[in-house]
């Protein structure tokens, strides 16, 4: 598999979504590439082995997606949730060329499926792969080696050395011995930092240190420093990242899917001195998912309390861990180490403030609000009262930075005003050219399909 | 049942049930789905419900070494293998299951002693072709008991079964969707009908469907070869040898072929498998009994082609050897499997459609 006897055309650094895009598109324009991956084979695929959907445009039903979902309300859904820090032209170009993929994706081996139980909400806007990311992942291996695709496993790259508008070396360690290799292009599609630890410290100060990451242990953004320390130009704000809250309880790194908490909305969030913060009830929760990591994070010790009752157990999706479960208020705030009085009255003023609740819908805004409360909630706000009582802590967990490299319409990067020759950028570690803040569902599959057969395509034409 | 091997497969499937990326796969993950909390007679039920195609353990972002140590089909697998073995009728003899491979070895090895020794001592004076070796009467004296009182002991352990996973009424429809479920093994389709994960890690094939097939269908036509010979024996008063283009024969020759190449085939695909994606215990009796049923079948196909030949007084003992074999041990070996899982793919129909009601 790894002959490494002569260079290749095209080195490609990272092994998840957008680096298999790449690297197949690339090699079906004849070249011959190698990936360069740095996680061992179980864990190969980046933050691509936890994904599970692709959001995709299409004028008229395709594949397992429903219905039709426009540019315009694509467009209008992302710059929603970036509150307009958005480059328009490449995620136009991103929507746009969405379409294309999801056929391409098929017939370079991805199944889809239709819209898990408990995400009807997302089956006309995005396609799930049957199996989940990671046998997206497996599957473009598979085609990627039957076209003549050298993948390397553990093999981290520690250096791109850049000359004026030039990659002219690749420095990676494999089997213990270091290597140099100077391809004619090299794509970039190694994903954030976020496994970093210290660099996240370094923007967000030591709160950092009580986030969970959610993605990836193998993404520390070391080729991406490496590039930006030689003055390749940078996008994005350091703190900025995909940050969702998470349950407290879940490994540090790589929890993936299953930590996820979806009972927000039916509940009441405190923090650790027992008073609420934000609005629980703002929307449905898949349009505010990505919003309570970045909440949680700017609360004292980056910690969150989900307070709920008997009624709500059964509303939202099973979690990965059981709640934790008390009879009433004061053992469970207990339990969660709040205090027991604080809770109980901010419970109480929030039941006071509750009103008519027989409009309560669980998965539409049914407008069921408190009255005279601050923060207010404004939709399924129903009195906590029924025991056992249910608690859950949440933490902020972090699947990808936002801090990456720019590129432009051709996923080239620059140096200076001028485009480096030879070094193209897919997937996370270019999506804060397009993503300013905020989250979309299933939008990083898309930058990273879109640019990463753009990056593919792009240097296969330079090296040949 | 081991209650541990419940337990493993409970913290697992309710790691699964927070994912849900597998939902597509089989009939397992929306059985699953439709759960909150797992009765041990639920994890049964999911045990018996799986066909171990294995796209859910190449699809998993948790298997080993991820601290989750996912790996569902093994789970699954060792529960249904403990299943059988506790709901075995006689008490005790669920403990075969765990030495199957011995079972079968020693269990052809005195068929063969004992019809080879009735055949030489109670040899007929006249008879035609195999009554020629043995009497119709004594065969029919050895057969019908060896094949109706496995039977009857596999009835009371699929009652114990059914006891255990709630069982309660069926409609003919839930029947009918088994049967056509196992009919087409829709379960190692893939859910995108690419077929399974088994041979070549995450590579889907159709190669596992296509010889179970095989085995399934060549082993059903020769039990209606056989049926068909006993009607003509006691129905219509016409007696073995049966010619080429007798219904015994025209469903015997071509089953025994399948069979030949559907066991012949499972046997080398599982040379290939990970067996640790199975329950590991069971490895060396599904084997035997693979090769078992490949012996009953090719032994079946060569007496019919050495027929008149100095070869029957060794391959007639040999071939009946091996079928009372097979029959004695249906309830304690992987014969066992396809009773539990049609009741299973049945018992999924009727949840699947008490759930579509509320």
């Amino acid at each position: 598999m790894t002959t490494q006897k002569t260079d290749p055309d095209i080195v490609v650094i990272g092994g998840g979504n957008a680096a298999l895009c790449a690297a197949t598109t690339a090699a079906e324009a004849g070249a011959r590439v190698r990936i360069l991956e740095a996680a061992p084979k179980p864990y190969r695929g980046g933050n691509s082995r936890h994904t599970r959907n692709f959001r995709c445009m299409h004028e008229g039903p395709l594949g397992p997606l429903t219905d039709s979902y426009s540019e315009e309300e694509y467009l209008a859904d992302l710059m929603k949730v970036t509150g307009g820090k958005t480059d328009e032209h490449l995620a136009r170009m991103a929507i746009r060329s969405s379409e294309e993929c999801l056929p391409w994706m098929q017939e370079h081996g991805v199944r889809f499926q239709p819209s898990l139980s408990g995400t009807l909400s997302l089956s006309r806007t995005n396609a799930f792969f049957l199996g989940g990311g990671k046998s997206l992942v497996n599957a473009y291996y598979r085609t990627a080696e039957a076209l003549g695709v050298e993948v390397c496993y553990e093999a981290p790259v520690t250096h791109l050395q850049v000359e004026d508008t030039h990659v002219t070396e690749v420095v990676y360690s494999h089997q213990g011995t270091e290597h140099r290799v100077s391809p004619k292009s090299v794509i970039v599609a190694s994903g954030g930092f976020q496994a970093d630890t210290d660099w996240l410290a370094r923007a967000w100060g030591p709160a950092a240190k009580n986030f969970l990451i959610r993605g990836t242990p193998y993404n520390r953004g070391v080729v991406l420093k490496d590039l930006l320390d030689q003055g390749v130009e940078q996008v994005g704000d350091p703190t900025q990242c995909h940050a969702v809250a998470i349950d407290g309880r879940a490994p540090k790194f790589d929890g993936g899917i299953v930590t996820r908490l979806d009972c927000v909305p039916f509940s009441i969030v405190v923090n650790k001195h027992a008073q609420r913060f934000y609005d629980e009830g703002e929307d449905v929760w898949p349009k505010r998912y990505a919003i309570w990591g970045r909440l949680v994070a700017n609360q004292p010790d980056q910690v969150g309390f989900v307070i709920i009752d008997a009624k709500s157990l059964e509303l939202f999706m099973p979690s990965v861990f059981p709640p934790i479960k008390a009879d009433t208020l004061g053992e469970l705030a207990q339990k969660l180490d709040l205090p027991p009085k604080q809770l109980g009255a901010t419970v109480e003023a929030f039941n006071v403030a509750c009103g008519d609740t027989s409009g309560f819908h669980p998965t539409e805004l049914d407008g069921v609000a408190t009255s005279g409360l601050e923060p207010p909630k404004t939709n399924w706000a129903r009195p906590i009262t029924e025991p056992p009582f249910y608690g859950y802590t949440l933490r902020t967990g972090v699947t990808f930075t936002y801090l990456g490299l720019k590129v432009d319409e051709n996923a080239q990067c620059t140096v200076g005003n001028r485009a480096v020759q030879n070094l193209w950028a897919a997937g996370e570690t270019m999506a804060g050219s397009i993503l300013g803040q905020g989250y979309l569902a299933g939008f990083g599959m898309t930058i990273g399909t879109v640019f990463g057969r753009i990056a593919g395509r792009e240097a296969a034409k330079h090296a040949n | 049942m081991q209650i541990d091997l419940i337990h493993e497969a409970r913290r697992q499937a309710e790691i699964c049930n927070a994912c849900r990326y597998c939902e597509g796969y089989c009939s397992v993950f929306p059985s699953l789905h439709r759960e909150r909390a797992f009765s041990d007679g639920d994890i049964t039920h999911l045990a018996n419900l799986c066909h171990n195609c294995r796209g859910c353990y190449y699809a998993c972002q948790y298997t080993a070494p991820h601290e989750f140590d996912l790996n569902l089909p093994k789970a699954l697998a060792e529960v249904r293998q403990d299943s059988w073995k506790a709901h075995a009728w006689p008490n005790g003899f669920g403990t075969l299951f765990d030495r199957s491979g011995v079972a079968i070895a020693a269990a052809l090895v005195l068929g063969f002693a004992l019809i080879f020794a009735l055949a030489q001592t109670l040899r007929p004076e006249s008879g035609e072709g195999f009554y020629a070796y043995m009497s119709h009467g004594l065969m029919v004296a050895i057969f019908a008991p060896a094949f109706l009182l496995p039977l009857a002991a596999l009835a009371v352990s699929l009652r114990r079964y059914w006891q255990s996973v709630g069982g309660g009424m069926l409609t003919l429809a839930d029947f009918w969707s088994a049967i056509r479920s196992a009919g087409r093994m829709k379960n190692l389709e893939g859910g995108h009908g690419d077929g399974c994960n088994f041979e070549d890690e995450d590579r889907f094939t159709h190669a596992r469907r296509h010889f179970h097939q095989a085995t399934l269908y060549g082993f059903l036509l020769c039990f209606a070869a056989t049926s068909a010979g006993t009607i003509l024996h006691y129905g219509f008063g016409i007696e073995a040898p049966y010619g080429l283009f007798s219904l015994p024969k025209l469903l015997g020759v071509p089953g025994g072929l399948l069979l030949c190449l559907g066991t012949a085939g499972l046997g080398w695909l599982k040379t290939k498998a990970d067996p640790n994606l199975g329950a590991p215990s069971a490895w060396g009796g599904e084997m035997a009994f693979v090769c078992l049923l490949f012996l009953v079948s090719a032994t079946g196909l060569a007496l019919y082609a050495v027929t008149g030949t100095g070869a029957v007084p060794v391959l007639f003992p040999l071939h009946l050897g091996a079928v009372l074999a097979f029959f004695l041990l249906t309830p304690y070996s992987k014969m066992a499997h396809g009773f539990y899982r049609l009741l299973s793919l049945a018992m999924e129909a009727k949840r699947a459609r008490q759930a579509d009601k509320v």
